[in-house]
């Protein structure tokens, strides 16, 4: 089979030969996305086809794009971090508590609220690498502990009424009428892609992930990698948490617990799209928002809640057959 | 050549008036085009110790796989146990019913339960009962292991067993298997020991053979496979030796000399070739490896010129093979000291990035799992060491690792010499030659290899030996581990022999080929090498 062997590098080397499955996988997510919009746009045109709608979701989803795309690090390394949305509350909570409840200044809070985020990291990588847990372990009883931390510290009440600066610089001020979130979110998405694709940490994160043996015979200090990604993610963790807080204005300790599986679905779906096979920052984020224009349509036609559970975990199964299927049959650059 | 001679030897075989606990005539095997086994007969009396020997490739293991189960035979050969003809094939599982059972290398114990647990694990599976007395099981234990006299503690966990007390357990679960299989047919069934040894230490081997000594005491039979002529000598009545699939004969142990199995093996006289071959070089020692213990690794020194080629053999278990991961620091290393390059490292300190930064490379033996990523295409496989060379100022250079593989695929004979085809999509041979692009690039001091010729063609097998006689030319010192004679022949300028966990033999000059090596390798325990390079001298 031609597609086996044939890649994107290949034919960018060699001349450009049109291939319809391959265009298919690579931008399927695009032209799904079309199609749902299209589909909701003919429904209810006045109300889901309007700008505000779609500014609002592009700058209140910006969130969920940073946790997802926090937890494609680990995951190209080869580690789940399943405690990246309570860290993000945590993150959320420790802003606020210190904010409204100690009148510290939201730009010190901000960085309290991402040490505790990355010192989670630190945890998460110590107990994985240095005694060789499984990751899903690990960070399944951190992020519970973490949970159990936000809940202390907060009362277990949401804490209104934080800084109004952060809320401005993150939902309020707008560049193109589209909040500052989304272009937070661009940015991380950019950064990641210039690491995975650009730079040498990014190719050996990518065979730690990939072959771990082979990686440590190569000379590739396995462990400080995996290390490095996880601290990573809990840092992208606690960087949507103090976005959380700025888009809402408060700290709420369970609301973000919800981003959990929406952020997996959406990785594993992304890694099915733009570098089919791989964990890529572009695909993801397009996965976020292909989900969340599924949702936000689907509730705008008045379907309840309970769609959100439907969607997500039907999307998460899906998305990572799909991206199973798409593994076996294509080359993965 | 040898002499079978039928006999008075005091453990030759029961007269015929029993019938052979196995008799085994014609028995075929084709692989394809490949001829595994040929016509092969092979009988073992009631009561008997049959060794079973031959080179890798000999067909050993097919034979004890068609008795398994594993292989269906071709047509014509013919199976009788104590007297009674059995069907063949023989139905998945072997013939357990029938009385034979299996003790592979692996033992097949679970470590995490109890001996007693991994004692009766068949009969519990397969036993329909609702209550299980574990106070009872033990005691049949405790009686079982008394009635052999072995120190083993029915309630032990046998992960915190000595291997040797896994080993005794593991024959003494298949003697019990057999006798609850043949227990209403009368006789006592036939055992098949493979390679229950190798990775037991001298004194402990004794212990297991006395085991064996008491089972063929009760009517038994006992097929006991194994590359360690010493061994056979010392436990076996009888031994048929397999070479090329065929039969090369059948001796009376007590008759026979480690020479004649060893002359049987091999398949020559031992005297009277001589290959040229290259002599080693003169001056001093670049690479010293001194004190290195780890694994079945005990105590071993080495020194190395700088464009040297020294090759590292043994049986299966001798150690040999995990050299050059233990000084590469990529397993766990008890003691040992490195010199490199006038350096001096303490390699239980080492770990992999630390011995590539020093000079070190290591191609491993397992390409799939430890060699490379097939997912990912040769560019990003080739350029991983070298990627901090790669750089734009800001950004790996692409095109600059696309050529750079071309570059390297060229020089090294990679077909097809494509950057981005993923890794798996290349020939076993042509991985090879990736991968020795990829380190040589590096210009290695020392070059660890283990098992370069593994699974590569006789085409690139040339290809191969170039790169690394060019990379030696420059300079590089190599150790490398193989169990492929022929390979360390054609490449090596001196072959150090292993046998448990140290070096008992150093060949060199004309020494180093083929048949001298295997030689070595069969004989590999002190005493008897040494007997026989009196007696070939002499």
């Amino acid at each position: 089979m031609t597609t086996d062997t044939t890649t994107s590098e290949g034919r960018a080397a060699g001349g450009w030969d049109w291939n319809w499955i391959d265009f298919a996988e690579r931008f399927g997510l695009v032209i799904a996305w079309a199609a749902l919009i299209a589909v909701f746009g003919a429904i209810a045109p006045n109300t889901f086809l309007t700008w505000p709608n779609f500014s609002t979701i592009f700058g209140s989803q910006a969130v969920l794009v940073v946790v997802t795309l926090g937890i494609i690090i680990p995951l190209t390394a080869g580690d789940f971090d399943v405690s990246i949305a309570n860290v993000m509350t945590l993150s959320s909570m420790i802003a606020g508590v210190l904010n409204v409840q100690y009148q510290v200044p939201i730009g010190w809070a901000i960085l309290a609220a991402i040490g505790a985020g990355v010192l989670v990291g630190f945890v998460n990588g110590f107990f994985i690498t240095v005694f060789r847990i499984h990751s899903l372990i690990v960070t399944l009883g951190t992020g519970t502990f973490v949970h159990g931390v936000t809940l202390w510290i907060s009362d277990s009440m949401t804490i209104s009424g934080i800084s109004m600066n952060l809320v401005k610089y993150v939902m309020i001020e707008r560049l193109f009428g589209i909040p500052l979130a989304f272009y937070y979110a661009v940015a991380v998405c950019a950064a990641i892609y210039y690491v995975f694709e650009f730079t040498a940490v990014g190719r050996r994160i990518l065979f730690v992930g990939r072959g771990r043996e082979v990686a440590r015979l190569s000379g590739i200090r396995v462990n400080r990698v995996r290390w490095g990604c996880l601290m990573a993610s809990s840092f992208l963790g606690a960087t949507a948490g103090v976005m959380y807080a700025g888009t809402t204005g408060a700290a709420d300790p369970v609301s973000g617990l919800s981003y959990m599986l929406p952020a997996f679905a959406a990785a594993f779906l992304g890694a099915t799209s733009v570098i089919p096979g791989r964990f890529n920052p572009l695909g993801a984020m397009l996965a976020v928002y292909f989900l969340v224009t599924g949702i936000t349509g689907l509730t705008m036609l008045g379907i309840s809640t309970f769609v959100h559970e439907l969607f997500y975990g039907g999307a998460l199964v899906i998305a990572v057959t799909l991206s199973q299927l798409v593994s076996g049959r294509q080359e993965r650059f | 050549m040898h002499h079978p001679a039928p006999g008075a030897a005091d453990r030759a075989p029961p007269a015929d008036s029993t019938p052979p606990a196995l008799r085994l005539t014609g028995l075929s095997k084709h692989f394809g085009g490949e001829r595994a086994l040929t016509g092969v007969d092979l009988d073992v009396s009631a009561g008997e110790v049959h060794g079973l020997l031959g080179q890798n490739g000999s067909g050993k293991s097919t034979l004890i796989k068609i008795l398994a189960g594993y292989h269906a035979p071709e047509p014509g050969a013919e199976l009788y146990l104590h007297g009674r003809r059995m069907r063949l094939p023989a139905p998945p599982g072997g013939f357990r019913d029938h009385g034979i059972a299996f003790v592979h290398q692996d033992l097949g114990l679970i470590p995490s339960l109890t001996v007693v647990e991994n004692l009766f694990i068949g009969e519990l599976a397969s036993r329909p009962r609702w209550l299980i007395s574990w106070r009872r099981e033990r005691e049949r234990a405790a009686r079982l292991f008394a009635e052999y006299g072995l120190p083993i503690d029915p309630g032990a966990v046998v992960g915190d067993l000595s291997p040797v007390q896994r080993a005794l357990l593991a024959i003494v679960r298949a003697v019990n298997d057999l006798k609850s299989a043949t227990g209403k047919g009368g006789e006592a069934g036939l055992l098949v020991l493979d390679e229950p040894t190798p990775f037991l230490p001298e004194n402990d081997v004794h212990q297991l053979f006395a085991l064996v000594r008491g089972i063929v005491a009760d009517g038994a039979g006992v097929i006991f496979v194994s590359h360690d002529v010493d061994e056979v000598i010392e436990i076996t009545d009888r031994a048929t030796v397999l070479r090329d699939g065929r039969v090369a004969g059948t001796l009376v142990t007590a008759e026979a000399t480690a020479r004649d199995f060893v002359e049987m093996i091999v398949g020559r006289q031992l005297d009277g070739q001589a290959p040229v071959h290259r002599n080693a070089s003169q001056g001093a020692m670049d690479v010293r490896i001194d004190g290195l213990s780890g694994g079945a690794v005990d105590d071993v020194s080495i020194a190395l010129h700088g464009g040297e080629i020294v090759g590292l053999t043994g049986l299966i278990g001798s150690g040999y093979d995990e050299i050059p991961y233990l000084v590469y620091g990529a397993r766990p290393v008890g003691s040992g000291r490195l010199s490199l390059k006038g350096r001096a490292l303490d390699i239980s300190g080492l770990d992999p990035a630390r011995a590539v930064a020093a000079g070190m490379v290591l191609i491993p033996g397992d390409r799939q799992n430890a060699g490379a990523v097939g997912s990912l295409n040769v560019a990003d496989n080739m350029t991983i060491p070298v990627l901090h060379t790669l750089y734009n100022p800001w950004a790996l250079n692409r095109s600059g690792m696309r050529r750079r593989t071309g570059a390297l695929g060229a020089a090294f004979e990679v077909r097809p010499n494509a950057p981005a085809l993923p890794f798996e999509a290349l020939s076993g041979g042509n991985q090879q030659k990736a991968l020795l692009a990829k380190w040589f690039q590096t210009e290695p001091a020392l070059i660890l290899l283990d098992e370069p010729t593994q699974g590569v063609d006789v085409g690139a097998r040339q290809t191969v030996y170039k790169a690394i006689d060019e990379s030696v030319r420059g300079g590089a010192a190599v150790l490398c581990a193989s169990s492929d004679y022929e390979q360390l022949a054609a490449i090596c300028d001196r072959v150090l022999v292993f046998s448990r966990g140290r070096v008992i033999g150093e060949l060199t000059g004309d020494d180093v080929n083929k048949d001298t090596i295997a030689e070595h390798c069969y004989r590999s325990v002190g005493g008897v090498l040494e007997r026989q390079e009196g007696s070939m001298r002499a």
